[in-house]
């Protein structure tokens, strides 16, 4: 060995090759709970991600109910919720809580932890033939922060005063103080606090992300091999590791101003005739803390099923990925442009104009590097071979879903609509069709195209279909609509608007967008029962390699144990995209290149 | 075989190896200091916003100008000087234990890391001492309704708004009431006069014992300026606890020999990693409040 050689194996994979040849005795609660196999945690971040998407999802339904029927009464409601919904209608307090927990729990709990959490963990070794993360100590503690968090966002559901009221983005006054509204005593301090503990599993993740994809590739596995969901993943963590913190700092700053009587946020303000002592504060200081965060955290949903939806689109099309360079290229400005452009959530605050300006240019221009991914996605497609497996389907519906949400994204990234249309129900379609529901769909695609790997087994193809068409359909069916209602001025958070006489036409077509979201929401109760029932009584995984794909997670065993392959950690002679080369359908990462073979990587 | 036909210093990318030979506790550690520099901008950021948009603000040089077992002597910002050099001089203290740990040297590893642990106890028992000091020391302030009153620096009251003409402090004084006199006359306590039963004077009495003192009188000044102190400095100070706690398990670690058998002293390394960026960090504080 040379002492090259032996340098690199102290220093880089010091840990990696040292064990792992043999199992030490596992027991059920060091392989299925205090795990630090990054498989296991991924899936412990999946499972309580599933659970957590049941809660937000059933939230949404609830208000619907509230917003399709408001001359209704249910009595059910009634049993479930008690005082909230006395006589069986909604209380209007309960439902702005619904309203703030069902975009806590999906932007964060879901979209972030229950997608980053749950693919970063699970692709990132494997795609770039590590046997574990840089740390899997740091990994175990990152899930159980995240538990943490969410045993205490699930227990603000059940103190008398209920959850937080004062929507996700948590503006002060309304959460600064408590006298505001029932939802800004006690439960707008666990919600800080839960999102504390968040944060902190998020770094914790985060960092691993990073050192990992950094550090730990295998050999032949340059930065410009790496699979594209390991790109999109390795930004996603970026984003999270440097734009999380300024939350942390308004959520410490806002908990100081609800607890020790400061006044970061508050100033001048007057509740029930009575002035309040607070003074020198600027309320929208809090929001271009949030919005720090607020917008990269869009992205920090939207990217890794970017990721994942060019990885599935170009095996199931048997073509390598169009613009490989360019896809990076367009992640990492779209990660740049993410820190610059969060002032275009506060168009209406007051925002000097010419400022205002500034943003929409760099609000725009992440147009370009958008639509570069979208013409790259469609163009492998093109006269592809395609396999329309569920997970491919997905993706698909991804790509549509990006292309029609981003479009919107033009109107309102521009400051002078903005007047017209912020806080109407066009906002609420447009990022709900293009991170919401997209990134959904991204991560559908992911968990069809990937159990397989994470269980050994299928999932049910026919419920995968019915799934996927219900879902779609019914996406725009919900979504569509109300860019016609925000577009006419309805405004987002009313509890009830049969009272106006300007929106009493939309009458019918809420009680349809209620009636859609049901049948929607069932469905994805279907999908949750293929997923569990898929598990121990799914078709059973034969071949290493079922979608015939390049990358390395289908070079290990069927059910790769902790250290994912059993010998050595396979080489990589070439990118992830040799697809329909040289006459063969599909050549792996770590086939040697043939002497004969024609050059294009 | 394959490796060799790797030459050193060059492909650091291609996978197989670290880029640069760095291990990735490092690269941990530069992202996490990164993230946490993100945080402390915020804060920083946010007290900028706050504090340039208005145009009266605390004069460091009157609230920061006690020194301990100085008595009231006006020592402007020594303190504080000697603090940050208590900690600049942690900083060189822990650089020579990475630079003795690349040298395998346990016994000075340990020298050093005591002393890096003895700054960082040193600069919070200052800023402890500092706290104690604005919390506790009262200020005769000029009220809103035009009495004088005596006030500490806390997260929600601050004393030193702009100063205020002799002709008006003694205006004031007719204005204010009796209680609120002898509050002033206590808070004049050593370093004045003789002391004085406050409680037993007469309001004229009270008056002239004032009026004498020769007090230094400022308005109510912004609230901001405690809260984004405490809240900053306490944040700071946090962060040197947390330092100083990795030091003692680093010196520990060091004295148990872990290093030793593990054939390197790069936890040391990192360690000091987090400490030299708590003292930069230190560097920004210091400069946003108690320069500008």
């Amino acid at each position: 060995m040379s002492s090259v050689a032996s340098t690199h194996d102290v220093v880089s994979h010091g840990h990696s090759d040292a064990h792992h040849e043999h199992h030490h005795h596992e027991t059920f609660i060091s392989k299925y709970v205090f795990s630090m196999d990054h498989k296991m945690i991924a899936k412990q971040f999946l499972i309580t991600g599933i659970i957590w998407a049941i809660i937000g999802g059933f939230f949404s339904v609830i208000f619907r109910l509230q917003l399709g029927y408001p001359e209704s009464t249910f009595p059910w409601l009634e049993d479930i919720l008690g005082h909230w919904a006395k006589g069986g209608k909604l209380h209007p307090e309960f439902y702005y809580a619904l309203v703030t927990m069902h975009g806590t729990v999906l932007v964060f709990f879901v979209l972030t932890a229950g997608l980053s959490g749950t693919f970063a963990n699970f692709l990132i070794p494997l795609q770039i033939g590590a046997r574990d993360m840089a740390s899997p100590m740091l990994n175990m503690l990152s899930y159980w922060f995240f538990f943490l968090a969410s045993i205490i966002m699930v227990s603000s559901l059940f103190v008398q005063t209920g959850p937080a009221s004062g929507g996700w983005t948590i503006y002060p006054p309304l959460s600064a103080l408590g006298d505001a509204s029932l939802g800004s005593k006690i439960g707008m301090d666990l919600w800080l606090v839960a999102m504390a503990m968040f944060i902190v599993s998020s770094l914790l993740g985060g960092l691993n992300y990073i050192t990992t994809i950094l550090n730990m590739r295998t050999k032949g596995m340059s930065m410009t091999r790496m699979p594209l969901t390991i790109w999109a993943l390795f930004f996603t963590a970026v984003l999270g590791v440097l734009s999380f913190p300024v939350l942390l700092s308004g959520a410490i700053l806002l908990l100081f101003d609800r607890n020790l009587g400061t006044s970061f946020f508050l100033s001048d303000i007057i509740v029930a005739g009575k002035i309040l002592p607070n003074e020198g504060g600027s309320a929208i200081l809090f929001q271009h803390l949030f919005w720090f965060l607020g917008h990269p955290e869009v992205y920090i949903i939207l990217l890794p099923a970017m990721g994942m939806a060019s990885e599935i689109l170009s095996v199931n099309s048997r073509k390598p990925i169009f613009g490989y360079m360019a896809m990076v290229g367009s992640m990492f400005a779209i990660t740049i442009l993410a820190f610059l452009v969060w002032a275009h959530h506060m168009f209406v605050t007051g925002l000097n104009p010419f400022l205002g300006s500034v943003f929409v240019l760099l609000t725009l221009l992440i147009a370009v590097p958008s639509a570069i991914k979208v013409f790259n996605w469609l163009t492998t497609l093109w006269k592809g071979n395609i396999r329309f497996t569920p997970g491919m389907l997905f993706a698909i519906g991804f790509v549509s879903l990006f292309i029609s949400g981003g479009l919107t994204g033009i109107f309102l990234g521009n400051s002078a609509l903005d007047i017209h249309l912020h806080d109407t129900y066009f906002v609420i379609a447009h990022f709900h069709i293009v991170m919401g529901v997209a990134s959904f769909f991204g991560m559908f695609a992911g968990i069809y195209h990937w159990y397989p790997k994470m269980f050994g087994t299928y999932l049910n193809n026919t419920l995968a279909y019915i799934h996927f068409w219900v879902t779609i359909i019914g996406a725009y069916l919900i979504f569509w609509p109300m860019h016609y209602e925000g577009l006419a001025g309805m405004p987002r958070r009313y509890y009830d608007y049969s009272n106006w006489e300007s929106f009493k036409m939309f009458g019918g077509l809420n009680e349809f967008i209620s009636l859609v979201a049901m049948i929607v929401f069932a469905v994805q109760l279907l999908f949750v029962f293929n997923f569990f029932y898929s598990i121990f009584k799914g078709r059973k995984v034969t071949t290493k390699n079922p979608w015939e794909a390049n990358t390395l997670e289908w070079t290990t065993p069927i059910r790769p144990g902790h250290g994912n392959w059993p010998g050595e950690i396979p080489e990589v002679h070439r990118w992830a995209y040799d697809y329909a080369k040289d006459g063969k359908d599909f050549i792996p990462q770590d086939v040697p290149v043939g002497d004969d073979e024609s050059k294009h990587h | 075989m394959s490796t060799t036909a790797i030459p050193a210093g060059t492909k650091w990318w291609n996978g197989g190896r670290s880029p640069f030979n760095s291990s990735y506790g490092k690269v941990m550690m530069w992202y996490f200091l990164m993230s946490d520099a993100f945080t402390f901008g915020a804060f920083l950021i946010s007290y900028g916003t706050i504090r340039f948009s208005v145009n009266d603000w605390a004069d460091p040089n009157h609230v920061f100008n006690s020194f301990p077992f100085a008595g009231h002597a006006n020592l402007p910002l020594a303190f504080v000087s000697l603090m940050t050099f208590i900690l600049i001089f942690s900083s060189v203290t822990m650089v020579l234990a990475v630079h003795e740990g690349h040298k395998m040297n346990r016994k000075a590893v340990e020298k050093y890391m005591i002393m890096t642990i003895i700054g960082g106890l040193a600069f919070l028992g200052c800023q402890a001492w500092e706290w104690t000091h604005l919390l506790t020391g009262e200020h005769v302030t000029l009220m809103h309704d035009g009495t004088l009153a005596t006030l500490a620096t806390t997260v929600k009251s601050n004393p030193w708004g702009v100063a205020v003409p002799h002709d008006q402090v003694l205006a004031a004084l007719q204005k204010t009431p009796h209680d609120q006199l002898i509050n002033i006359v206590n808070s004049l306590g050593h370093g004045g006069a003789a002391h004085h039963d406050a409680a037993a004077m007469s309001h004229d009495q009270l008056i002239s014992t004032i009026q004498a003192a020769d007090l230094h009188v400022n308005t109510v000044g912004r609230p901001a300026f405690g809260s984004y102190f405490f809240g900053i400095t306490g944040f700071h100070g946090f962060h040197v606890f947390s330092g100083v706690i990795i030091n003692i398990v680093m010196y520990i670690k060091t004295r148990l020999g872990h290093f030793d058998q593990r054939g390197h002293y790069e936890m040391i390394e990192k360690a000091g990693l987090y400490w030299h960026f708590v003292d930069l960090v230190w560097v920004f504080v210091f400069l946003c409040f108690y320069l500008i």
